[in-house]
């Protein structure tokens, strides 16, 4: 088990390593004038001389690259370029922690409904309910975010008025409770776009299991089918569940850009698409990285809870 | 342990679609030692299945449409995507709702949505084939190398892949378009080129099951380059996988075009084009002006479901 950690998170700083070369060559060996752009057309060329300095943006390339492994090791203690004087992680902090509420409350609406629905297919394939979820969740899983974003802010938050229509206008005493109800429908969109996904996966897995001899064992023996999914069913069944689940937090982090901007939700994914649009390289790069640690992280915590789900594939790695 | 993992950070329905999901390795291929015969009647029979499967006929009509849509739109609207609407009595038309002089309501300067969400079908649909198009052909390519010689190549490769599925392809597509700029050309080889890795990762496992069966070992032992064996031995036997694969990309494609055009990254900003016009409109709901908003929104999603029945039923049909 530690060995398999250990070869894990070797192989993510490796692959970190790849990805934070991929950024810098990106925005720095295909020049486009960054200090021109940040100053705007307008500004006298002094102005973009002066921030081309202060920036460091015509020092040699290794020089530069040496000083973003610092940044990195520092955890973005480095100014961003569009705000002088605020460091990175001043402005990755909160995002991070807007995502995170954003992302953990669709979470729990989305994963027992999905994880039911997959399961009651499962148990009655091809019966009509089977296919009602199938079907819908093909559907619903196909829309890009920000568009089930815009129609439900139209349909729910302006139509039927049950729910705030953005999430940017929380009141300042707002409670717990409140606050929450300003997230829910973006949260909403995202169940939409994860529910159809999550179930087809689950109802896959359980399948199978529903098909195994020792699920009829289970059955014959006498135990209740509820007590038979919950003892026998489950735990083999929700594995490609928690894999899957784990590959999605990179881009439930850092790819909902669009639904973001449509509730004008200030999250990661908006603020490295500012980042990106400025462009503000240190709190892009700073970004990037978080969003793949992130991404590593949740695949690596899937992959060990997969191990303590099923003793096999624990010997299967360690071999 | 990694082949527990799905292949990208993107939902990805129609490919989880068959009943057991392999926690494995590569799935089991249909053995292609049948004669030429029996190949035709298996096509046959998928081909009858396909044409049987409501989803298909359901997905293919709405393709259809659109497709129809794009190629001939002066078909179903006479009026211009791009002028307002004066009507015969010579009042111009701005901000009207949906209603007889226009079904789908004018927008704020006066132009005709129906116009709009008929010819936006045009940009999209020239674009997201395209980049699949071209990511199945740069995936199968690599796919058969990682499949086939597996070693240092395969390691290679893999690794460089890992990097870039870690992150959400709207991401990169973002940082590459922002540094190279959004003309069409550039949005399809971005696309093309981020879902490179994900088929690649696809072709490779189908590869590495073919690799073990006897055909490509006596093909070997009769000398055949490698080259040869894996355009003409292998290849031919995962055409499936790459039909399903291109049918799932066009779908991911349209997805992520769409995202890019709203988020303002178009070959052309004043054209009909769904994604644009929704990122220039939606800021109105909240004052009552949704439809310049919502027929386009359900325009991209009637087009993405079409796509993705007709994958999921082909992935079927082609599996049994």
């Amino acid at each position: 088990m530690a060995r398999l950690i250990a070869r894990r998170l070797l192989l993510s700083i490796f692959t970190l390593f790849i990805l934070l070369i991929a950024v810098f060559a990106l925005t720095r060996v295909f020049p486009s004038d960054i200090a021109r752009q940040l100053a705007g057309p307008f500004a006298p060329q002094e102005r973009v001389d002066r921030l081309n300095d202060e920036l460091g943006l015509l020092d040699p390339l290794p020089e530069q690259f040496w000083r973003l492994l610092k940044d990195v090791f520092t955890f973005g203690s480095g100014d961003s370029f569009s705000q002088p004087g605020v460091s990175v992680r001043e402005l990755i902090g909160p995002a991070l922690w807007n995502s995170a509420k954003l992302v953990g409350l669709s979470m729990l609406i989305f994963l027992p409904l999905s994880i039911v629905g997959g399961i009651l297919a499962a148990r009655r394939k091809d019966s009509r309910l089977d296919r009602g979820i199938v079907s819908f969740g093909l559907a619903s899983a196909s829309i890009p975010d920000f568009v089930s974003g815009v129609l439900l802010q139209f349909f729910i938050g302006v139509q039927l008025g049950w729910l705030p229509a953005t999430s940017s206008s929380v009141p300042d005493d707002a409670g717990f409770f409140t606050s929450l109800r300003f997230i829910l429908l973006p949260a909403l969109a995202i169940v939409l776009v994860y529910f159809g996904y999550i179930a087809r996966i689950t109802r896959a897995g359980a399948i199978g299991v529903f098909e195994a001899d020792y699920t009829r064992t289970a059955y014959m023996k006498g135990l209740k089918p509820i007590e038979v999914i919950r003892k026998h069913v489950l735990r083999n069944a929700l594995q490609p569940t928690v894999a899957v689940t784990g590959t999605q937090m990179g881009y439930l982090f850092g790819g909902l850009v669009g639904l973001e901007t449509v509730f004008n939700y200030p999250g990661l994914g908006g603020l490295i698409f500012k980042a990106a649009k400025a462009p503000d390289l240190p709190l892009l790069q700073a970004g990037v990285l978080t969003v793949a640690v992130i991404f590593m992280l949740a695949t690596l915590a899937a992959d060990l809870l997969i191990a303590w789900m099923n003793p096999r594939a624990r010997t299967a790695t360690e071999a | 342990m990694s082949d527990l993992v799905n292949p990208g950070n993107e939902v990805n329905p129609a490919n989880e679609n068959d009943d057991e999901i392999e926690v494995e390795e590569p799935e089991a291929v249909p053995v292609a030692t049948a004669p030429a015969q029996d190949r035709q009647t298996v096509r046959k029979e998928q081909r009858r299945q396909l044409l049987r499967d409501p989803s298909f006929i359901i997905g293919f009509s709405i393709v259809l449409l659109w497709i129809l849509c794009a190629v001939f739109p002066g078909l179903l609207t006479t009026r211009s995507p791009d002028v307002g609407v004066t009507l015969a009595d010579g009042t111009f038309l701005a901000r009207s709702s949906p209603g007889a002089d226009a079904w789908f309501g004018t927008d704020g300067i006066g132009r005709d949505v129906f116009s709009r969400v008929i010819y936006g079908a045009r940009s999209v649909l020239t674009t997201a084939p395209v980049a699949a198009a071209l990511a199945v052909a740069a995936g199968a390519f690599l796919g058969l190398l990682m499949g086939y010689f597996r070693g240092w190549v395969d390691e290679v490769i893999s690794r460089i892949s890992e990097a870039f599925l870690s992150l959400p392809v709207v991401l990169l597509a973002i940082m590459v378009l922002v540094v190279f700029g959004s003309s069409n050309l550039v949005i399809i080889l971005t696309v093309a080129g981020l879902f490179t890795p994900v088929v690649a990762r696809t072709v490779r496992s189908a590869v590495l099951a073919e690799a073990q069966l006897d055909y490509v070992t006596s093909a070997k032992l009769r000398g055949e380059p490698s080259w040869f064996v894996m355009s003409r031995e292998i290849l031919p036997n995962i055409t499936n996988i790459l039909v399903v694969e291109f049918t799932v990309r066009v779908a991911y494609a349209i997805f992520t075009i769409a995202t890019l055009a709203f988020l303002g990254f178009t070959g052309d900003a004043l054209r009909a084009d769904w994604g644009n016009d929704i990122a220039n409109t939606y800021t109105l709901i909240q004052a009552g002006q949704w439809w310049p908003t919502i027929f386009p929104s359900l325009a991209i999603a009637a087009l993405v479901i079409g796509v993705n029945l007709i994958a999921d039923s082909l992935d079927k049909a082609l599996k049994s």
